[in-house]
Formats: structure tokens, C-alpha cells, sequence
């Protein structure tokens, strides 16, 4: 470490410059953002995105409150739904399977996770919009959204749970055992409370997954801004508006979809930001 | 920290470089980049792919988007030719517009709805959320599902033009995007109300999609009608460029805009127009 | 004695319930996604042959197959490897072998790299067309999808290549300096060999993510269907050929089930490979 010879020298020298490109690639993305989105965040007042009547980039108005609420909707809708079912999957996996098939069931929540955003779009619009829409026209709607989300952010929650519990110390658990605790009530009073931090991490991410998620979302959600009043009612998320709207916007237009792409992006960096701190304090 | 900094700036300058290096790169090759309308999408692919075979260095690359992209990407430099649905606005007259084709928009159901004409205040009463059920203009007894385009769609525009309405006046339980996504959309939803090009409709259908053109006023949504000028919402089809077209541009545009190309036009249900 | 027994009554009444929901859930979740894969297995066989593969998509995708699609595909991926490779791997090498965990450098990359992992896809598409596509004057074209995806592949690739060469045992640094081996050949001879089943299941798994991104390349590699000619062309990605047959084709369905399994098919492959090594480097870990 104190003194290098040249070659080393050299080594570390030709590996800043690569390392300091990544630091450049993050720089670069926030002001191409901030870039994109000067001439709006200047000229409009930042509570026209509030109060505008709605979302008319045409017209002139910008209200981004509509897909705001919808995005939150969909993904806490989605959370709701996941969270139970991903611990339900985790606790399986760790406490109630035999092992041969919690190494089955965790292998297809393992290859659920890899399955692409746009193959769950796909069977929701194929699959999921056609039977709700004999249930309640018109089928692309918050609940469609709803569901297809929490298929996908279901192995996330359950794999990050699943990695908690399994680091709970084995003592904790014979110990539990060893004092005649019933199943659950080592699993409400031990195990969980142990894995707590590492669970909620989990989960936080997978809002935040839920949040910046696009395609998905898009191909089944109905896409129109409005508030909805029933889950049966369509609704269009921030990140399925930039897509569905970045191909022809000029002028302000454009400019506000780079601020909604920047209000994503700070939700998301609070959410995982949180996350790596419960991770750390685990650690600590 | 110090050291941080001047790595950053050996990168900055690195990148630079290496993007004008770029730059230089795309600038040397042969393609013709269109970009716009999905109205004119389908046909101009067909064009493209005639107009290859006669000149195998050229290359064209066709992409959607709506009117409003390809008046945007021509005026940023992206796209050599824009596919515009409509006539250009007074405001658009930096850009060179050649018409190669007149279309119409058709209100389209699918094709089990008994419904076959609407007017102009029945279809206005059912975008605005007026009607809410078949029933009351004599269809089935099941909700009205409304489909509308997403803004900056020419198609969007006229067609709120002719019902004089305003895009927030409407209430839409759908937003779609291309004339193909409107006529999937359709044809998946059997109480659905959409409009599209003419053209991209009568193409479909007569593939066998389960669609169906509506009358509008009682003026049969067709190509004959359309070509006499009777059908109440029709438009030209434009090639928009930034500058006075040049070299392979211009040739371009005056293949697709040259006779022997009538029948490929008539073909996508559009209906040519003689530039003499 | 007679509350302790109520008392474990209700214990045992209140486990049976939870085990009961526990086994619900699970049997509902594990019902739902066996669905998810027949309906795809079952829809795409039907389209699926050997000719879907080895031609290109013909009539918007509805007849021909895909071939110019993975091909595009390919090339978006080689891009995003070439860009992202050298940049993950040397940053990951100079945090874990030249640096102390504590330095104000190693912790700005770290950061960023922890930033850069949660930032959404399509956030990297606005970024990506608004730098690579306009203001570099790259255009809609593969090179520009590629380099977009490489940004949003550096993350991935970058923690589990540090986690790999954090594996390698400190005897082999402190050994080979106490033979004094220049950290250079330490690094090409002993600790690169040692971490490369580390480095390879991470790469695999960059390339799994690369594979399935869609909104990123939107706006960046365009959607063009046919061969490209070169990387400045257009090229449109298996995962956005699902997304167009899907939504803006009439009749689109059987081709799009039939891509959806070609690419779930890969990403399973790509996934099985990636956990096989993995599980070689813990085995290859016990025996030393």
C-alpha cells in the first residue's frame, strides 16, 4: 500500500479511470434530467403541476396529481396484496415445507423472478383485462394494474424475506423450541421480530420496484389520467405516461414528462435509500 | 478528492472525443430514417421495401409514433422524412409537406354490434360519457366502452374537430395509440366504440378482423366515398422534410408520390392523388 | 392447570390457523404461476418450429418468425457487455484489491452505484434518448440501446463481481505478497482465476436482466423489425417485439405467445447456468 512500483502504478491509475465512469454515468443521468426539465421547472410555477385542471399537455395543463395517485394506488394495492402472500411463501419455504419441496417451490418463485416485465404485461392483457371485463367492463383498469403487479414484485418480497429468516441464528430458534413455544408462536415472537429489518427492506424495495414499474403496467392499466373512483376504473401510472407520451412530445411537453422521470427518481431514491439503511443497522 | 477531480476531467475529455467520433460515424452512412403517423406506417414500409429493390445501397428505417413525432423528429434532425395524417398547421410552415395519399376516419365497433350508423351528436353524447349504454342508440344492452387515442395523434384532432369537443371534455376508458392498437382493442372487446383511419380499418377488416366501419351521417365509411369527397371527416396524407429535399429524399418522395404506386396505395385503402 | 390447558388449546387452534392460511397462500400462489407458465407453454408451442427462429417477421410480425429480432438483440447485448464489462469489473477490482473500504472514493462510487441500482428502466430510457440518441446524434439505433443498457447494467455488475473477489481468501493476497508478487500479477494470476465463476454467474445475470428490459430501449433502439445492417441501425429487441405484437397488432397474439417463450425459455437457461455456478464457487469455497 505505501510504495507501488510502476506497473502497479499504472494497474490502479488505468482502474480510477474506469471506476470514476461510473460515478460520471449517475452525474450524467441527473443533468441530462435536470437539463431536459430547466426550461419547465423555471418558466411554470412548481404548483401548476398540482393545480392545472388535469393532465392536457396540448392544452397547456399539467396536473401530475392524477398519475401520482394512481401510481401510488396501484403499487400499495399491489403491497398489500404481495406482502402477505410473499411472507406466507417465505415462512413456508423456511419453516413448514419438507425440504425437498421448499427447494421446488423456492426454485419457481426463483424463475418467477426472472420472468420479464413485458411476458406478465402480456398474459395480464391476454389473460387477466378479458376476465375482468366480463366481470365489470372495461376490464383495463386499477385492479388489472393491481394484480399484475403483485405477481411481480411477489418473488422479490418473498426471496428478500426468505434470505432474512434463513440468517436468524439457529440458537434463537432451538432455544425458542427448547422452551415449548408452539410453531407460530416462535414464528410471531422470534423469528420475525429477528429477521424485522431485513423484511422491511425487502418490502421497500419492492415498492419501489412497483413505483418505476413501465411496461407491465401500461399494456393493462387503460392508460387514461383520471382519479378512480373503483378498482374497476382505468388509470394511468407516471412511468406508463412517459412511455406512452416521450415518442412525440416537443417544447414544454416534453420537459414535463423529464420532471415527472425526476419526481420517479426521487421517490425511488427515498424508498431505496431507507431500505439501505435498515440494511445497514442490520448489519450493525 | 483532488485526484477525483482530475480523473473526472481526463473522462469528460475522453468522452468527448469519443462522441464526436460518433457523430462523424452516423453522418457517413446511407439511410433514410421516416418517422411519424401510424396511419401512414404500413404504407410506407411497403413503399420503402419497393423503393430498396430499385436502389439496394439505400436503407429505410420506418417507425410510429403519431403525427406530432414526426413533425418533431424532422424538426430535431432525427428523421430525414415525417409522416404527418393531416394538412401542416399555419404554424408549421418551416416544414415542406407532399401529399401522397387522401384517408378518412371511421368509427369502428366490433363486428357482433348490431349498430351500423351513428351521427355526429350521438357520437359526440357517447366520448363525452352522455350515453353510457348501447341500448340507447339501438345496440345491445351492455355498457359502452370508450376508446380514445392518446394526444398528439392527428387522428385525435380532426376527429375532435369535426364534433367540435375538447380532448378534456372526454371521458375515454381506454388511451391508445396506434390505428392497429385501436383495432385490437376492438376487436377484444365486443362493447367497445374506437376511430381510425379508414384505410387501416377496411385493410383489417377485409383480412378478416371482426370489425366494423360505421356510418357516419349515413354516409358509408369507404374508400369511393372518401375519394367524391362526401365523407365528412377526411384528410391528406403528408411526407413532411425540414429543408427543400435533396439527392435521395427527393427521390424518394417522388417514388411514393409517382402513378405506378396507385395500386399499392389503393391496396391499403387509401385513395391516391394525381399530382397533375 | 386447567387455564394452562385452555391456554395451549387456543396455541394449538391458533397454529392450525396459520398453518392453514400459510398453505393457502401458497397453494394459491404456486397455482397462479403454474398458470401464468401453461397458458404461455401451451399458446407458444402451437406457434412454435424451427422456421420461427431461422426467419425473419414478416407482415408486422403476424407470419415469419424472429430471427432478425434476436439478432438485433444480440447486438443490443454485445453493446451494453462491451460498454459495461470493463467499467463494472475494474471498478469492483480497485474497491476491493487497491483501496481501504473507508475512503471518500470508494464510498462517492459506492453511492452512486447504489442509486444507480434502484433507478427505474424508463427513467434510463428518457436519459438514454435524450444523451445517446439526441444529443450525441446516435439516433434510434442499437448502438444507442446498448449503451443505455450498459449504464443500467453497471449496478448489477459491478456488486456481484465485489462480491465475488471478496470471497477470495486473504491467505492468497497476503501469500503472494510475502513472495513478492506485484499486486498486478497477483491480481491476473491468483485472485482473477479464483473469482472468474463469481464474475461469469454475475455476467450472466447482467445479461438476464439485459434480456428482459423493455422500456429502457423504447426510445433508444427503436423498434424497427428488420435484419439490421449495422449498429447505427435500428433494431428491434425480443422483449419489445413481445410488447408490440402484443399491443399494436391485430392477430398478434400466437407470434407473441410463441416470442414470450423463446425468451422465458432463454432467461431460464440463462438463470439455471448462473445458480449452477454459483453453487460450484460455495462448493469450490468448502474444499479450500
Amino acid at each position: 500500500m505505501f510504495r507501488l512500483i510502476p506497473t502497479d502504478r499504472l494497474l490502479i491509475a488505468i482502474l480510477r479511470i474506469f471506476a470514476v465512469n461510473t460515478v460520471l454515468v449517475l452525474l450524467l443521468i441527473l443533468a441530462f434530467l435536470l437539463l431536459e426539465s430547466w426550461p419547465v421547472l423555471m418558466q411554470l410555477s412548481l404548483t401548476r403541476f398540482v393545480t392545472d385542471t388535469s393532465w392536457h399537455p396540448l392544452e397547456g395543463a399539467y396536473n401530475l396529481m392524477p398519475m401520482l395517485a394512481g401510481t401510488l394506488l396501484a403499487s400499495m394495492g399491489a403491497l398489500l396484496l404481495a406482502v402477505p402472500l410473499g411472507m406466507s411463501s417465505a415462512l413456508f419455504i423456511v419453516f413448514y415445507a419438507p425440504s425437498h419441496l421448499a427447494t421446488l417451490y423456492k426454485r419457481l418463485i426463483e424463475l418467477l423472478a426472472g420472468i420479464p416485465s413485458v411476458v406478465f404485461g402480456f398474459w395480464g392483457l391476454t389473460t387477466l383485462v378479458p376476465l375482468i371485463n366480463q366481470w365489470h367492463p372495461p376490464g383495463a383498469s386499477l385492479l388489472a394494474a393491481i394484480l399484475v403487479l403483485t405477481l411481480m414484485v411477489l418473488p422479490l418480497i418473498t426471496l428478500t424475506a426468505y434470505t432474512a429468516l434463513a440468517a436468524v441464528p439457529d440458537e434463537l430458534i432451538h432455544n425458542a423450541a427448547a422452551l415449548g413455544l408452539s410453531r407460530w408462536g416462535m414464528i410471531s415472537g422470534v423469528a420475525l421480530p429477528a429477521a424485522g429489518s431485513g423484511i422491511t427492506a425487502g418490502i421497500i424495495l419492492a415498492a419501489a420496484r412497483a413505483l418505476g414499474e413501465t411496461m407491465a403496467v401500461l399494456m393493462v392499466a387503460g392508460n387514461v389520467v383520471q382519479y378512480p373512483e373503483t378498482v374497476f376504473d382505468p388509470i394511468r401510472t407516471l412511468a406508463a405516461n412517459i412511455a406512452l407520451e416521450m415518442a412525440y412530445a416537443m417544447g414544454d411537453h416534453r420537459a414535463v414528462l423529464f420532471v415527472s422521470g425526476l419526481l420517479l427518481l426521487l421517490l425511488v431514491m427515498v424508498l431505496s435509500s431507507i431500505a439501505g439503511f435498515l440494511e445497514k443497522q442490520r448489519h450493525a | 478528492m483532488k485526484n477525483c477531480a482530475k480523473y473526472l476531467l481526463i473522462n469528460l475529455f475522453c468522452l468527448i472525443i469519443w462522441a464526436s467520433w460518433l457523430t462523424s460515424v452516423s453522418a457517413a452512412s446511407q439511410r433514410l430514417i421516416v418517422t411519424g403517423s401510424s396511419t401512414v406506417a404500413p404504407l410506407m414500409s411497403e413503399i420503402a421495401r419497393r423503393f430498396e429493390l430499385q436502389h439496394p445501397e439505400v436503407r429505410i428505417d420506418v417507425q410510429t409514433g403519431g403525427s406530432s413525432r414526426g413533425i418533431n423528429d424532422v424538426r430535431r434532425g432525427i428523421a430525414d422524412i415525417g409522416m404527418v395524417s393531416r394538412a401542416l398547421k399555419p404554424n408549421e410552415d418551416d416544414l415542406h409537406a407532399f401529399s401522397i395519399a387522401m384517408d378518412g376516419i371511421g368509427i369502428i365497433v366490433h363486428a357482433s354490434n348490431p349498430v351500423r350508423s351513428l351521427n355526429p351528436k350521438q357520437i359526440a353524447d357517447i366520448y363525452t360519457g352522455k350515453i353510457t349504454h348501447w341500448k340507447s342508440v339501438g345496440g345491445p344492452n351492455a355498457r359502452i366502452t370508450v376508446v380514445n387515442k392518446a394526444e398528439g395523434r392527428s387522428t385525435l384532432e380532426l376527429f375532435l374537430d369535426y364534433l367540435q369537443l375538447k380532448n378534456s371534455a372526454v371521458k375515454p376508458h381506454i388511451i391508445i395509440g396506434d390505428n392497429a392498437q385501436g383495432i385490437k382493442t376492438v376487436t377484444g372487446n365486443p362493447h367497445a366504440i374506437g376511430y381510425v383511419s379508414i384505410g387501416a380499418a377496411a385493410y383489417e377488416a377485409q383480412r378478416g378482423t371482426p370489425i366494423r366501419l360505421l356510418a357516419l351521417n349515413g354516409v358509408t365509411a369507404s374508400v369511393e366515398n372518401v375519394h367524391s369527397g362526401i365523407f365528412p371527416l377526411s384528410r391528406p396524407l403528408n411526407l413532411i422534410t425540414s429543408r427543400v429535399p435533396q439527392g435521395i429524399i427527393r427521390a424518394f418522395i417522388e417514388f411514393a408520390r409517382s402513378p405506378q404506386l396507385y395500386p399499392l396505395i389503393e391496396a391499403h385503402y387509401f385513395v391516391p392523388i394525381d399530382t397533375d | 392447570m386447567r387455564d394452562n390447558q385452555q391456554l395451549h388449546t387456543v396455541h394449538r387452534i391458533r397454529d392450525r390457523l396459520a398453518q392453514c392460511l400459510i398453505y393457502s397462500a401458497v397453494f394459491l400462489v404456486g397455482a397462479v404461476f403454474i398458470w401464468i407458465l401453461a397458458d404461455l407453454a401451451r399458446g407458444g408451442i402451437m406457434h412454435l418450429s424451427w422456421e420461427f427462429i431461422t426467419e425473419s417477421p414478416r407482415d408486422a410480425g403476424r407470419a415469419g418468425g424472429i430471427a432478425s429480432i434476436l439478432i438485433s438483440t444480440l447486438l443490443i447485448l454485445c453493446v451494453a457487455l462491451i460498454a459495461a464489462v470493463p467499467l463494472a469489473w475494474s471498478t469492483a477490482i480497485l474497491l476491493v484489491e487497491c483501496m481501504p473500504a473507508a475512503s471518500s472514493f470508494g464510498k462517492t462510487v459506492r453511492f452512486s452505484l447504489h442509486v444507480l441500482a434502484g433507478v427505474p428502466s424508463i427513467v434510463f430510457g428518457l436519459f438514454g434518448n435524450a444523451f445517446f440518441s439526441i444529443y450525441l446524434g446516435l439516433g434510434f439505433s442499437i448502438l444507442s440501446g446498448g449503451l443505455t443498457l450498459a449504464c443500467m447494467l453497471l449496478p448489477i455488475l459491478t456488486s456481484t463481481a465485489e462480491a465475488g473477489l471478496r470471497a477470495v481468501p486473504d491467505t492468497y493476497r497476503l501469500s503472494a505478497s510475502a513472495l513478492g508478487m506485484t499486486r498486478t500479477a497477483t491480481l491476473i494470476h491468483l485472485i482473477l482465476p479464483a473469482a472468474a465463476p463469481a464474475l461469469a454467474a454475475g455476467l450472466l445475470l447482467g445479461i438476464g436482466r439485459a434480456l428482459a428490459e423493455t422500456a429502457a430501449l423504447l426510445f433508444t433502439s427503436g423498434y424497427v423489425e428488420r435484419m439490421p445492417g449495422s449498429l447505427l441501425d435500428s433494431g428491434r429487441a425480443l422483449a419489445l417485439h413481445i410488447f408490440d405484437l402484443s399491443m399494436n397488432v391485430p392477430g398478434g397474439d400466437m407470434p407473441a405467445y410463441a416470442s414470450a417463450l423463446v425468451l422465458v425459455t432463454l432467461l431460464l437457461c440463462i438463470n439455471i447456468l448462473a445458480m449452477k455456478l454459483a453453487y460450484g464457487l460455495q462448493r469450490w469455497r468448502i474444499m479450500t
